[in-house]
């Protein structure tokens, strides 16, 4: 019988090691198939933020470096600047990573134009640490750190990093998908592909924003969060190509 | 060899380039800013590249990139850059990532002044950041020798694949003096020493002998001596941070018995000591001749690689011999001063005369404070 479908070769076989309903293992099954759709896995080189996003270590085949919270896209411009030029570089970012801690770091390697790839993974809270306020939390929505719900007059409202990024100059690709869907992870995979190739292509920087869910921290079932995502989340982070040039 | 009236931060680094350094990133921050606008000139001419970081904090996060890709490179700043930089050194030394970084120091706590001072040796020698790690910690006196460690500490980074701090003040980074400069290494060196060390490089596994790394493999300075064990066809020594902690720890002894440097001056019948190290060891020094001039039996201790800290040469001090030890400082209170009472123990009366707040410290108050006990 022929095999239409597997782990990619890609992708080291380990147990996930994240929370039931979390969409970060989507994430990374999409990263590794676009890495061996590209052939590029030899030369590849993953820069993981702190929080969740690390978790996604043990799992990638390619070259990984661990950078501090939030400096990812700093440890990245100068390993691509400075790798084998045909080395590709993507960091992969959680909200709070890329959003808060790392809100300088990436305003600047965007701005500079740097080519490499982000994979930013937008949950709308500090997964790891157990559910805190993060930049990309809705107002209303509650977390550890805002017990009686964001309140905007108070810490003010979610950062939309596509957005903010798109009123740049130097930028290549900038888009939003969502894995909350069979179509929009082909979607998914699809804005992944085109931030890979872009950098292959020397084009520059491209950003993928991938909406997914947080069960756990949200205190809904996995299913129930999906809805949510679609209810909430989706509707304050407008999917979207933001920029493509 | 090519002599040179330079300035301290472009003597700095030049020397750098003539290392082999060929990444630089850093943000403007006096006084140091010499530095940056040397490398961005420079390092086009040699294929470098100079990057203006958007803060200390990216720019030592560029440094670890490029230092992880193969390269030698390096970050400069001034005392509270060098504090921004605290959590990228702790990552890098964690990692066992071969990089420079140098501090031009300037008065303190906080922003402090922008004048010469030496208020960061407890930061450099005792812990630069979090988790408990060491570095190698230079300091120059003088230009030329600014110029002969900076050439050296990108080998000991090499060497021991862990940063390595060139602790120098605002006065050795603004002063011009002639200086000797170091042959440029060639870039077939250069290449050379890359291949040297392939098998740790986080650069994409095709320029490595081995493949796929999983995460079995992880642990700081474990997983790179694990990696170069399977590339030679060795089995990996046991790993884990703790492992990596023990095997760090080891180097920093073996940096006790192998790699203190320091200058004994007039010291064969000395029945005084001055010590200081950078430029208030070198006013120190001209404090020690003028008062020879006036037959006291005075030396010089000089620490120049004050971490690790030469603890021998204030130990070999005969307590019948030296009535009392002068240490001489631009920090109030004096930090060097408790590496000198840890290796004296009370044997002998230990003073301490410092200036601070960006004031350097003069020959005549040197020889006035020493007059005074």
């Amino acid at each position: 019988m022929e095999k239409v479908y597997s782990v990619p070769s890609t992708k080291h076989e380990v147990v996930g090691g994240f929370c039931p309903g979390c969409l970060h293992g989507v994430v990374v099954k999409l990263v590794c198939e676009v890495q061996e759709e590209l052939g590029i896995l030899d030369r590849t080189v993953c820069v993981v933020g702190v929080g969740c996003c690390c978790i996604t270590a043990r799992h990638w085949k390619c070259d990984v470096m661990n950078a501090p919270h939030g400096r990812a896209p700093a440890v990245a411009t100068g390993l691509k600047r400075m790798a084998p030029k045909d080395t590709v570089v993507y960091t992969y970012q959680g909200d709070g990573d890329l959003a808060a801690i790392g809100l300088s770091e990436i305003m600047y390697a965007a701005n500079r134009g740097e080519n490499f790839t982000v994979i930013f993974v937008n949950n709308s809270t500090y997964g790891m640490t157990g559910g805190q306020m993060a930049p990309t939390t809705l107002v209303g929505m509650k977390a550890t750190t805002a017990p009686f719900g964001r309140k905007a007059e108070d810490v003010g409202y979610p950062l939309h990093m596509c957005e903010i990024l798109n009123q740049l100059g130097a930028p290549t690709y900038l888009a939003r998908v969502s894995c909350d869907s069979s179509p929009n992870v082909i979607k998914t995979k699809a804005a992944i592909k085109k931030a890979f190739q872009n950098q292959i292509d020397g084009k520059g920087f491209s950003l993928v924003e991938i909406m997914s869910a947080c069960p756990t921290n949200w205190g809904l079932s996995p299913l129930d969060s999906i809805k949510f995502m679609r209810e909430k989340t989706m509707v304050e982070f407008p999917l979207g190509v933001y920029r493509d040039r | 060899m090519e002599r040179k009236f330079m300035k301290g931060c472009e003597a700095v680094a030049e020397a750098a380039v003539r290392a082999g350094c060929r990444f630089f990133a850093g943000y403007p921050i006096t006084p140091q800013n010499e530095v940056p606008e040397y490398f961005a000139r420079r390092l086009p001419e040699v294929g470098g590249q100079f990057v203006q970081g958007e803060s200390e904090v990216a720019s030592i996060n560029m440094v670890m990139g490029a230092a992880s890709a193969g390269v030698k490179a390096m970050t400069s700043s001034s005392s509270p850059g060098v504090s921004l930089k605290a959590e990228g050194v702790s990552q890098a030394a964690n990692g066992s990532l071969p990089l420079v970084v140098a501090n031009f120091m300037r008065g303190g706590p906080g922003g402090g002044s922008i004048q010469p001072a030496q208020s960061d040796y407890w930061q450099a020698t005792k812990a630069m950041g979090n988790g408990g790690y060491k570095l190698i910690v230079v300091s120059p006196g003088t230009l030329q020798e600014a110029v002969d460690l900076t050439y050296k500490a990108f080998e000991l980074a090499e060497r021991d694949r862990n940063p390595v701090m060139i602790l120098a003040d605002g006065c050795i980074g603004a002063m011009m003096e002639p200086v000797t400069l170091p042959e440029m290494k060639s870039d077939e060196q250069l290449e050379k020493e890359k291949q040297a060390r392939k098998n740790w490089l986080v650069n994409g596994f095709k320029h490595r002998e081995i493949g796929p790394v999983n995460i079995d493999l992880w642990g700081g300075r474990t997983s790179m001596l694990a990696m170069e064990a399977i590339a030679a066809g060795e089995k990996p020594g046991p790993r884990g941070l703790e492992e990596s902690n023990r095997v760090s720890g080891e180097l920093y002894e073996r940096w006790a018995k192998e790699d203190t440097m320091v200058e004994l001056y007039k010291m064969e019948d000395a029945e005084y000591v001055i010590t200081g190290y950078g430029t208030a060891g070198r006013v120190a020094k001209s404090a020690v001749d003028a008062l020879r001039a006036e037959g006291v039996k005075v030396g010089l201790i000089r620490p120049i690689i004050v971490f690790p800290f030469p603890y021998d040469a204030y130990k070999a001090l005969d307590p019948k011999k030296i009535k009392f030890i002068l240490d001489v400082e631009m920090a109030i209170p004096g930090q060097m001063v408790e590496d000198v009472k840890f290796a004296i123990q009370d044997r002998i009366p230990i003073h301490q005369f410092g200036r601070s707040g960006g004031n350097i410290v003069g020959r005549e108050e040197i020889i006035a404070a020493f007059k005074a006990l």
